[in-house]
């Protein structure tokens, strides 16, 4: 992938004329900001580039970008832009979405969008709450999560949003943080190279309905043991004096010190290999592993939305362009004189 | 030998002929009614169909509910309807004669396959005693033919595996009726051989069925089965090009029309759903005209696809029927907020539910005119016969795009499956639809809800223009400037616009036209949508008595034709026959304030010509 930007567009000039709207101190804002930053340094033309949305607080965000934008309704963006991204596969097509959006009303959307390999990019905010219905538990809120409307807790088993990506079959799947600004603009730059569905998870903070929803593992202070970053071609290697890693024993990954262990037993992690892996990572046993952020899965696939067009290509070219008078005019005919 | 028999037996002509082909779901009935169709379009009969089948792929073999039915009346004058009752009824097994011999007329010819009533055929059909031995056929002309038997005779010799041969019964049978009515062979000859010789590879099968249909024929001539075969002549039809065409078929070939008309790629996103999934199928094979359709995971998706194609620019539209717009509600009104050109076809099913998806019902009417939240204003458009259904979807297609707002298009299964001949338009005499998508020099001007002075359109600027990047969304509008906006004028305004955008639609329409009587008549019969040849034939037939009848019958549904009160007004009576419980007569005493007639049946069956017409008597007194 080259970043090497083919117009001289800022940050700046990706920010359109609309006041942001997300309560001060919302994750949103920095996610924004890699965002747009992204933009500007892929040397994404404006004109080319459509952001679409569901419903819930992440989804004002195409009113934010000077791109062409899409607000539409819960849970339905990813149908929205297969539409977009199939009529004119040209364009740069991004779905900015929440865990409530794309989780819970829209999942279905979600899991179809990925397997067919659109060449969409997914943003999912993850917040664990619903932020703009104003506070109730979402299908990532951990179990037993007390809000308005689970005041003895929450009863049902969260999803995971990496193994729901995995196992529906995206091409790309990657996940980073709200407030590690140049993790997530790298992930995103990413996605954008990557030609077929991408999906990535972002941990967001809801200062006003979840404060501290990712708290215990992207804090400053804990970030270095607590998150893992999947990198291609590198060891899984973490913490803060990058003494500790991941080896598998058997189906069961499991923290070591790197003192303690062969160096060529640790895994390089590899975003093309079976996704397996990927899934017992993003699993986390009992917490007993740092949560993985990065990129999981990275494999090239035909893009569903070149396929439409190769094959309108090839009818072409068989039977040649295809004509209305002799489509009207066909079958059995008569005459009345 | 052949005309020998021919000249020995008298040929009596006929002006029409109803013909029903029953059998069991799996004995290919619906083949064998469209070849007797294909048959009579090319010979030159005027003609009308009525396909009934079971919702059940294949409910358990020669039971009452696997039984289908194909009815097709041709004719050598104009005709409306497929007819109320047949005069040949072929019925292939018990329950095919169970359900069926009720509606033959007296006296009519009952052609029974004597070999499927054995005693086990019997149980399933509920018949308690052998109806070909008690009085039950007492009054009709029976023909007992062993069908299994001479199929078998006749294909002895095809090396073919006895439960193929059994499957070429139908075509035997075919053969009988085509000597009966004394038609010629070579369309179905020619259907088989491409059929089964060209596009399946198997000539063997094509040999087969051709060999029983000959010998049908034969078996007819030389047997003595009828006293005198019957003939019914050319009818006179405006002179021109005809083919044969299905509502569906005439949906797809229609938009296909449009999208070449507005120089636009036509997009559908679809769900598959009776009885519309052959406009899915059908656009899915014209991708050398650059159609690209999109079978999505849901109802949902498949219009939502479809919006955000429009938004990319193309023409997009999306095929349903009732529970599938039930799903798509709340997509239509982001398109109507989002002001995005879009047709919505929805081929209209019994309801509610589930309901009865292969039976035909207009019960969607009031679902498609206030079925979603808020004031949510969205043309409808209707098809009245299978071939109109082409022009209905041009026309749906130029309002869609002229007005920039989603548009319905309703049919449904009656004229969806049922076939009438179809004058060819010239393509050259199709109206052009001027569409306008933006550049990036206009600029200057743009604002995404400036809006046209005339329609109230908005423009329509798309992803990939320099210099017009915008948002739009669901959240209400500000007017000029399409940035969100909560103030309450705002709102009011916009709500305003909306309305009387689709409003404004009424000065487009063409001059509203009676199809029969005139103005100050004793009865207006007012119809929508499928029931209209019922309705003219009914009319016809009342005027012929010397009756005041007239007949109007409406395509826009919303808005209305402007001059559509005044011209009820005109008349002492209005009565209005639909398949609902009463929807357009709703909609009518609301508009107007006026006290109709209403005449509702939902039995899952267009109505009969007498049905109307015993009700126009029974108001006239």
């Amino acid at each position: 992938m080259s970043t090497e930007s083919t117009t001289n567009l800022t940050k700046k000039d990706f920010k359109s004329n609309q006041d942001v709207r997300w309560c001060p101190g919302c994750g949103d804002y920095a996610i924004l900001n890699a965002v747009q930053g992204a933009m500007a340094k892929l040397g994404k033309k404006r004109e080319d580039v459509v952001f679409v949305s569901g419903i819930g607080c992440s989804s004002r965000f195409p009113y934010y970008m000077e791109t062409y934008g899409f607000h539409s309704i819960h849970g339905r963006a990813p149908a929205i832009a297969s539409g977009v991204k199939i009529a004119n596969p040209k364009l740069d097509v991004w779905v900015i979405t929440g865990d409530g959006d794309a989780m819970s009303i829209g999942g279905n959307h979600f899991i179809h969008a990925l397997r067919r390999r659109i060449n969409l990019k997914i943003l999912m905010f993850n917040n664990r709450i619903y932020g703009l219905t104003k506070g109730q538990y979402s299908p990532t809120s951990e179990l037993g999560k007390v809000t308005k409307s689970t005041p003895m807790g929450s009863l049902d088993t969260p999803f995971n949003p990496i193994h729901l990506a995995l196992a529906a079959k995206a091409s790309f799947v990657g996940r980073s943080v709200d407030m590690m600004g140049s993790h997530l603009e790298d992930v995103i730059m990413k996605a954008a190279a990557h030609e077929g569905s991408a999906y990535i998870e972002i941990f967001q903070n809801c200062n006003i309905f979840n404060d501290g929803a990712w708290k215990h593992i992207t804090d400053r202070t804990v970030r270095d043991d607590m998150l893992i970053d999947l990198r291609h071609g590198e060891k899984l290697i973490f913490g803060k004096d990058h003494d500790k890693a991941i080896v598998l024993d058997g189906f069961d990954p499991k923290v070591v010190n790197v003192a303690d262990v062969d160096e060529k037993d640790i895994p390089v992690w590899d975003v093309e290999a079976n996704s397996t892996f990927a899934y017992l990572l993003a699993g986390n046993p009992e917490g007993k592993l740092p949560t993985p952020i990065g990129v999981f899965r990275d494999v090239k696939r035909p893009a569903f939305d070149v396929g439409v067009h190769d094959q309108i290509a090839r009818a072409r070219q068989k039977y040649g362009e295809g004509d209305l008078e002799q489509l009207l005019y066909a079958g059995d005919l008569w005459e009345v004189k | 030998m052949e005309s020998d028999n021919k000249a020995a037996r008298p040929v009596e002509t006929l002006k029409q002929a109803i013909i029903r082909f029953a059998g069991d779901s799996g004995d290919g009935m619906q083949i064998t009614g469209s070849q007797f169709t294909n048959t009579s379009a090319v010979f030159g009969n005027d003609l009308a169909t009525f396909p009934d089948y079971p919702a059940e792929i294949r409910a358990p073999a020669g039971t009452i509910p696997g039984v289908s039915g194909f009815q097709v009346r041709f004719s050598s004058f104009d005709i409306h309807t497929p007819g109320d009752r047949p005069d040949v009824l072929v019925a292939m097994n018990p329950a095919a004669l169970k359900v069926n011999i009720k509606d033959l007329k007296p006296n009519g010819i009952v052609i029974v396959n004597t070999d499927n009533f054995g005693k086990q055929d019997l149980v399933k059909a509920k018949y308690e005693v052998n109806p070909l031995e008690d009085s039950t056929l007492d009054g009709f002309r029976v023909v007992r033919v062993p069908l299994n038997m001479l199929t078998k005779e006749t294909l002895k010799d095809s090396g073919l595996d006895p439960k193929v041969v059994m499957r070429c019964k139908n075509f035997f049978a075919l053969g009988i009726v085509y000597w009966l009515f004394q038609r010629p062979m070579e369309t179905t000859v020619d259907y088989l051989n491409l059929e089964f010789g060209k596009n399946k590879k198997r000539p063997e099968i094509a040999e087969a069925n051709i060999a029983a249909m000959k010998a049908g024929y034969n078996f007819a001539d030389i047997s003595g089965l009828f006293q005198v075969s019957y003939e019914v002549p050319r009818a006179k039809l405006t002179p021109g090009t005809y083919r044969n065409i299905q509502g569906n078929m005439a949906v797809g070939l229609g938009l296909l029309a449009a999208s070449k008309l507005c120089g636009l790629p036509l997009f559908l996103g679809s769900y598959p759903i009776t009885p519309a999934s052959d406009i899915l199928h059908q656009l899915s094979a014209y991708k050398n005209h650059g159609v690209i359709t999109f079978q999505a995971e849901d109802e949902i998706a498949a219009i939502c696809a479809s919006i955000g194609a429009s938004y990319a620019g193309n023409f997009a539209v999306t095929t349903t029927s009732g529970p599938g717009m039930a799903l798509k509600s709340e997509a239509l009104n982001l398109a109507i907020m989002t002001e995005l050109p879009l047709v919505v076809v929805n081929v209209q099913r019994g309801g509610p539910s589930t309901g009865l998806p292969t039976k035909t019902e207009q019960s969607d009417l009031l679902q498609m005119m206030f079925g979603r939240n808020g004031d949510s204003p969205v043309p409808i458009i209707a098809a009245s016969t299978s071939s109109d259904a082409f022009d209905c979807a041009i026309e749906a297609s130029r309002l869609a795009l002229k007005y920039m707002t989603p548009v319905i298009l309703l049919t449904d299964g009656y004229i969806a499956n049922g076939a009438e001949p179809w004058r060819l338009p010239k393509i050259s005499d199709l109206p052009k639809i001027e569409v306008r998508q933006l550049e990036s020099k206009d600029k200057e001007w743009y604002q995404p809800y400036l809006r046209d002075q005339h329609t109230l359109a908005r423009p329509w600027a798309i992803p990939g223009t320099d210099l017009l990047q915008h948002r739009i969304g669901g959240l209400e509008k500000e007017d000029v400037t399409g940035n969100v906006s909560y103030d309450p004028a705002n709102h009011q305004r916009m709500t305003n616009l909306r309305h009387e955008k689709v409003a404004g639609i009424a000065k487009d329409l063409p001059p509203f036209q009676l199809v029969q009587g005139q103005k100050g008549d004793q009865i207006l019969v007012l119809g929508w949508g499928s029931t209209r040849g019922a309705i003219t034939a009914a009319v016809e037939s009342l005027r012929e008595e010397g009756k005041s009848v007239a007949q109007a019958h409406l395509r826009y549904i919303n808005p209305f034709s402007p001059a559509l009160k005044e011209v009820l007004e005109s008349f002492e009576h209005v009565l209005i026959p639909e398949m609902n419980m009463g929807q357009l007569a709703f909609l009518i005493q609301g508009k107007f304030a006026m006290k109709v007639h209403s005449y509702t049946k939902v039995t899952g069956l267009p109505f009969t010509t007498n049905e109307v017409i015993d009700k126009v008597h029974e108001i006239l007194g």
